[in-house]
């Protein structure tokens, strides 16, 4: 017998998973390969701790520890040509062990060479904040901090900057839905009514193909029109309406719902 | 200074109309709505080509005002963010009656395509909606149509009667 489990809402759920899907990895080389790196991550690793380091489409992607943030990108803009800082994020990983990945994507322009830059921090810890070195991370770790809640250190604002001051959860992490939370769906009434506007206004609706065959205010179901603002009952015989002048238009035939043929025998 | 002498009495035609206080009112109203400037997305583009030379929104008397205080509608061109959610409610306010708002696009009537945790599922959750346009975006045209119909809406009640407002409070 096959364990049963519940129908409803399969659609929703993937129609097909492959039990043995290997997720495919981007090829990794060694750092020797390429000379620049190698000069690179020797002078990294004569200062700091480097837990691993691999070239991955022609991107140096260098582990370090969290503490060492600052004063590897210290380095790397003032001794090793790096300074720009083209990105910089954090991935979600709570599911797997609780951590955070933070990641600091530098460009050289004189060796034309990028290196990213990535630690792991614990749930609920804090970052050291590198808007010092780099201005454009300001806005960066404000980002990151609004939407995974990681809060840098030193940093001169600490604040939101996408979603208001006022707003609750971290859009980002992966716990999050997408239509948000409850926080999320009342957020404008909450804010511009107050919470006893609730029930005046109503839940959102997300549904956009929804028509409610009961409004005839707003909503005219094509072809079964009835006159504005009349009531809808259930039982109410649904005439059909038809446009088209009845004689119909030279040269051209009316359709008649009726008498039409649904071909089904791909034979005929 | 006309120069020539007007002949007040010829083929019966006295300077003078007989009208009613409501379709003078209202005449007026429909014929100058001055619209705010509200572009949020990339409807307010369409809305910038009506009021542009080859749509003309000024031969409705249509003026794109950029002070709430000095506009009748406000046309909601784009996403309406729930940051942004507590701001058109204070335009709408500052706004002086009579005012009309004409939702544009999907973004304004249900969230659209956003159905994120960001966006106001419907720019009538909000404020009172008098007019919805469909389309993503609405072309020039369906703009031009929809405040046709809105002078149409206008002309139709009585110039008097305070606004009875859609929504609560």
């Amino acid at each position: 017998m096959r364990a049963y489990t519940p129908k409803d809402d399969v659609q929703a759920k993937a129609y097909y998973t492959d039990r043995f899907y290997v997720a495919p990895q981007v090829p990794k080389q060694d750092v020797e390969n390429d000379e620049v790196f190698a000069a690179d991550l020797a002078a990294i690793k004569a200062k700091f701790e480097v837990s691993d380091a691999y070239i991955q489409v022609s991107n140096m992607v260098v582990y370090i520890n969290a503490k060492d943030i600052y004063g590897v990108l210290e380095l790397m803009r003032d001794e090793l040509d790096y300074t720009q800082l083209s990105e910089m994020s954090a991935i979600d990983w709570l599911a797997k062990d609780n951590t955070f990945e933070i990641f600091y994507q530098m460009l050289s322009m004189k060796k034309r060479k990028r290196i990213r830059v990535k630690y792991f921090i614990e749930n609920g810890q804090a970052v050291d904040s590198v808007e010092k070195l780099f201005r454009c991370a300001d806005w960066s770790e404000r980002e990151m901090f609004d939407m995974f809640g990681i809060e840098a250190n030193n940093h001169p604002f600490m604040k939101r900057i996408l979603m208001p001051y006022d707003w609750q959860g971290n859009p980002l992490l992966k716990t999050y839905p997408l239509e948000g939370d409850e926080f999320a769906a009342w957020y404008e009434v909450d804010k511009i009514f107050g919470k006893e506007a609730r029930d005046i206004i109503g839940p959102e609706i997300r549904d956009t193909a929804r028509v409610d065959r009961y409004d005839s205010e707003r909503f005219a179901r094509l072809g079964f029109e009835v006159p504005k603002g009349t009531e809808i009952t259930d039982d109410m015989p649904r005439t059909e309406q038809k446009y088209q002048e009845d004689d119909g238009v030279f040269l051209i035939k009316k359709y008649d719902k009726e008498s039409s043929v649904i071909v089904d025998d791909p034979q005929r | 200074m006309a120069q020539h002498k007007v002949n007040y009495t010829q083929d019966g035609g006295l300077p003078v109309a007989l009208t009613s206080i409501d379709k003078i009112v209202n005449w007026g109203r429909s014929n100058s709505l001055w619209a705010l400037t509200y572009g949020l997305a990339c409807c307010g583009i369409e809305m910038m080509a009506s009021g542009a030379s080859r749509f003309d929104f000024d031969r409705y008397g249509t003026i794109f005002r950029a002070s709430p205080r000095q506009a009748d509608v406000m046309i909601v061109a784009g996403t309406l963010t729930k940051k942004h959610a507590e701001f058109i409610k204070r335009l709408y306010d500052q706004m002086t009656e009579p005012r009309w708002v004409i939702s544009m696009g999907s973004c304004a009537n249900t969230g659209g395509m956003f159905n994120t945790y960001a966006t106001v599922q419907g720019c009538d959750r909000v404020i009172p909606v008098d007019l919805y346009l469909p389309g993503c975006a609405p072309r020039p045209e369906t703009l031009q149509y929809g405040v046709m119909l809105l002078q149409q809406k206008i002309r139709a009640n009585k110039a008097g009667n305070a606004q009875k407002s859609k929504r609560l409070m």
